[in-house]
């Protein structure tokens, strides 16, 4: 009788110290998922935004005023869309108009909204090998670039900055993918890798100027080329369509969006600055007042 | 070279005046790396004590299969999860995506092998050398594992440390489906990777070294556990 | 000496024969085993020893044959224990060791504190109870294996080859513990040995195993003085046999 009751508490013993790893695990679990109690807004973005800093003070202000947190997802351009189409996140924030009114058009986006721009900018070794410094034509400065065979190291990336690279290439006559494995490089990483690679490399970039401005180890890089109005880089806030995506929180990104045009809004991203310069630009009066549409 | 003077010291202040950025990183890696093992033991000592004394066809399949799982690269056990998690994915319905859930699952996924390969090893060796004693004592197969995990106590030990080594200093996994987000998926490796890529070396740095601490750490755990190997003459 | 009561004998082994590998091991073993002084099965090396205790045990099934027990072969197992030529002994200390077969068949506690301290006197190991199990010598370590099987209260101990790995020394202090446990425990022992002088020394009756085959069974004074093989006539006088 008490062997088998001696057998029965050794076996419960291992079973309970069983159980209890997996009830700690389990524990940790939902009190990893749970702290969703407070609506969130799930927003995919891109380094730049990130980076420079600008998107925590957007999120800080809007969440003291409507409560709503936001997560920021930062990845490029591309991945953000990408995110967007599997419905993975509630709202966008990017930078390459094309892909993204392709993205409202295929009815995955809801709408598209004009929030900021900035520009890109050319950078390079303060040597300037290339010769390019102070060109007014960004274009010109490619082609100097290409002819002369200097390093030149792309995102590779997919991402806003990317794309807006292979635009610039493709305006400037030149398919520099040909020179793949020569002078034309192509890192596959963020904005601040990217520049960490080409600070390291001697090469030629482009980078938009507020990862530029906010970034903290610019080594022997200077800014070459700006200015050329082919170098605009426009910001887009975008709302998953719930006709394809039902759980993507729309009102939450309808309400996220209104306020990025608010004149609140506006005045925070006029008001961002680092080192004296500010970073983005306001754009909601060049707009349609209509914008984000509905309630 | 003063660039990396000036990274270290900075990197020393933050740590040493407990900035609360860190703390917060640090803990919430602690957590999901904590979980995600003990999951991970839960499943995998199990598992590779049955599969190491158990016998039965096609257990060299899969044993090569836990193996070869071992090797699995975090991005890739990252990818799996993520299309799991994902809304559109069969398990969507949860919104695990880009919580720190989906990072303890990643994990887990990824050790789970490492705990239960391992285990295997430790197990089948050791029933190989006590399987006659045992059975003349009448102890049957069941019976034996959780005396050999007993047994196999500071190897197996060893193996969940280094299981933890494994899970805490991963950045593949935990990237792609937490999205390294602030102040809720943003853990040391990930936001080593962001400091860096920003060129904020400090930071970077001062998790860097933590994480070395952590290591540090698991190796003293790991040399203790040795010492009490060679007392009892394992 | 009278025989003491011994509710698991007479075992008796019916035409035992064993094969692996198209290689007979044993062949056609017949023997009686009875209570009362200890049993030595003598031979050299090779000649099947190890394998005659390991299917007494039950830990291999006989190719052909069969064991017989005065009582059913679950009441002799659980009445029985074996001593491995190299036992292994757990990564614990001592005294844990002696304590762990009573422990997993379910002994209650005080009873097995009594068994074990008895065990570990008789084996002269009390001193030695907290040390680690596996850093004592091989000597201590034989004993050791003794008492955990002692501590089991069996009716009937196999031995296998207990002493091979000893110097004389630590030979002498096993072989006390062997008399101490069968002359206060009262427990049938069979042991096997290719140690001539220790088979004098301990042996109540020979049982002589050559080449798997037994040649002969006899008590002990009369196998010493009077072998009747010549093969063992040949081993009494040390003549190396294969």
């Amino acid at each position: 009788m008490t062997r088998r009751l001696a057998r029965a508490a050794r076996a419960l013993a291992g079973c309970a110290l069983f159980a209890l790893l997996v009830l700690l695990a389990l524990l940790a679990l939902p009190l990893a998922a749970g702290e969703a109690e407070r609506p969130f807004l799930l927003l995919a973005s891109t380094t730049s935004t990130r980076d420079s800093g600008l998107l925590a003070e957007l999120t800080k202000r809007f969440e003291a005023e409507s409560g709503i947190a936001v997560r920021v997802l930062a990845t490029g351009t591309g991945r953000a869309l990408e995110h967007g189409r599997r419905g993975d996140v509630d709202a966008l924030l990017v930078h390459d108009q094309e892909s993204e009114l392709a993205f409202v058009a295929e009815g995955h986006g809801l709408f598209r909204c004009e929030v900021m721009y900035n520009d890109f900018v050319l950078l390079g070794p303060s040597l300037d090998p290339a010769e390019v410094f102070a060109l007014a034509s960004v274009t010109l400065a490619l082609r100097r670039i290409a002819e002369r065979g200097a390093r030149f190291l792309s995102r590779g990336d997919d991402s806003g900055t990317h794309k807006a690279e292979r635009r610039l290439w493709r305006a400037a006559r030149l398919d520099p993918r040909a020179e793949r494995d020569r002078w034309y490089l192509e890192s596959g990483n963020g904005m601040g890798a990217t520049l960490n690679m080409a600070s390291e490399l001697d090469a030629y970039l482009l980078a938009d100027r507020g990862t530029w401005l906010s970034h903290k180890r610019r080594g022997q890089m200077a800014l070459l080329v700006e200015g050329d109005p082919l170098l605009h880089n426009p910001y887009g806030v975008l709302a998953l369509n719930p006709a394809r995506h039902p759980q993507a929180k729309l009102a939450l990104a309808r309400r996220f969006s209104r306020w990025l045009l608010s004149p609140e809004g506006q005045a925070t991203i006029k008001n961002f600055e680092r080192d004296g310069q500010p970073l983005f630009f306001p754009v909601a009066k060049q707009v349609q007042q209509s914008c984000p549409p509905g309630r | 070279m003063g660039d990396i003077i000036e990274a270290f010291s900075t990197a020393l202040g933050l740590i040493l005046h407990g900035d609360p950025t860190l703390l917060e990183i640090v803990a919430l890696s602690l957590r999901v790396s904590g979980a995600a093992l003990a999951l991970s033991v839960a499943l995998g000592l199990p598992l590779g004590a049955g599969l190491g004394i158990a016998r039965f066809p096609g257990r060299n399949i899969l044993s090569a299969l836990l193996n070869t799982c071992m090797g699995l690269p975090p991005v890739v056990a990252g990818l799996m999860v993520y299309l799991l998690l994902g809304r559109s994915g069969p398990l969507g319905a949860l919104h695990w995506l880009f919580t720190p859930a989906a990072m303890i699952l990643a994990q887990t996924l990824l050790v789970t092998p490492i705990v239960a390969a391992l285990t295997r090893q430790v197990i089948e060796d050791l029933w190989e050398e006590y399987a006659e004693q045992l059975r003349s004592f009448g102890i049957g197969v069941w019976r034996a594992i959780p005396t050999l995990l007993y047994e196999g106590r500071f190897t197996l030990a060893t193996v969940v440390l280094a299981a933890f080594g494994r899970a805490i200093s991963e950045v593949g996994a935990v990237i792609v489906v937490g999205g390294n987000i602030a102040h809720h998926t943003r853990v040391m490796t990930t936001a080593i990777a962001l400091e860096t890529s920003r060129g904020d070396f400090a930071l970077a740095l001062g998790l860097g070294m933590l994480l070395l601490g952590f290591a540090v750490l698991i190796n003293g755990g790991v040399e203790v556990l040795r010492a009490g190997m060679r007392r009892v003459g394992a | 000496m009278s025989a003491p009561e011994n509710a698991l004998l007479p075992l008796r082994f019916e035409g035992i024969g064993f094969e692996q590998g198209g290689e007979t091991l044993l062949e056609d073993i017949n023997f009686s085993i009875e209570a009362g002084a200890i049993s030595v099965i003598l031979g050299p090396n090779g000649a099947g020893k190890t394998l005659l205790l390991r299917i007494a045990n039950g830990l291999l099934a006989p190719t052909s044959g069969r064991v017989r027990w005065a009582t059913t072969v679950a009441t002799a197992r659980a009445a029985s224990a074996l001593v491995f030529q190299r036992p292994v002994l757990l990564r614990r200390s001592a005294r844990a060791n002696v304590d762990f077969p009573s422990r997993v068949r379910g002994i209650g506690r005080r009873e097995r504190e009594r068994r074990t301290a008895r065990a570990l006197a008789g084996t002269q190991l009390t001193e030695l109870a907290a040390r680690p199990a596996r850093r004592l010598s091989v000597g201590e370590q034989q004993r050791l294996a003794l008492a955990r099987a002692w501590a089991l209260e069996p009716r009937l101990l196999f031995l296998d080859e207990p002493a091979a790995a000893l110097d004389p020394a630590a030979g002498r202090l096993l072989e006390n513990a062997i008399e101490t446990l069968r002359d206060e425990g009262g427990v049938k022992i069979v042991m096997t040995t290719h140690d001539l002088a220790q088979a004098r020394r301990l042996a109540g009756e020979v049982l002589f195993l050559h080449r798997g085959r037994l040649l002969e069974q006899s008590a002990a004074t009369e196998f010493f003085a009077r072998p009747q093989s010549a093969v063992a006539r040949e081993f009494l006088k040390g003549v190396a046999l294969i």
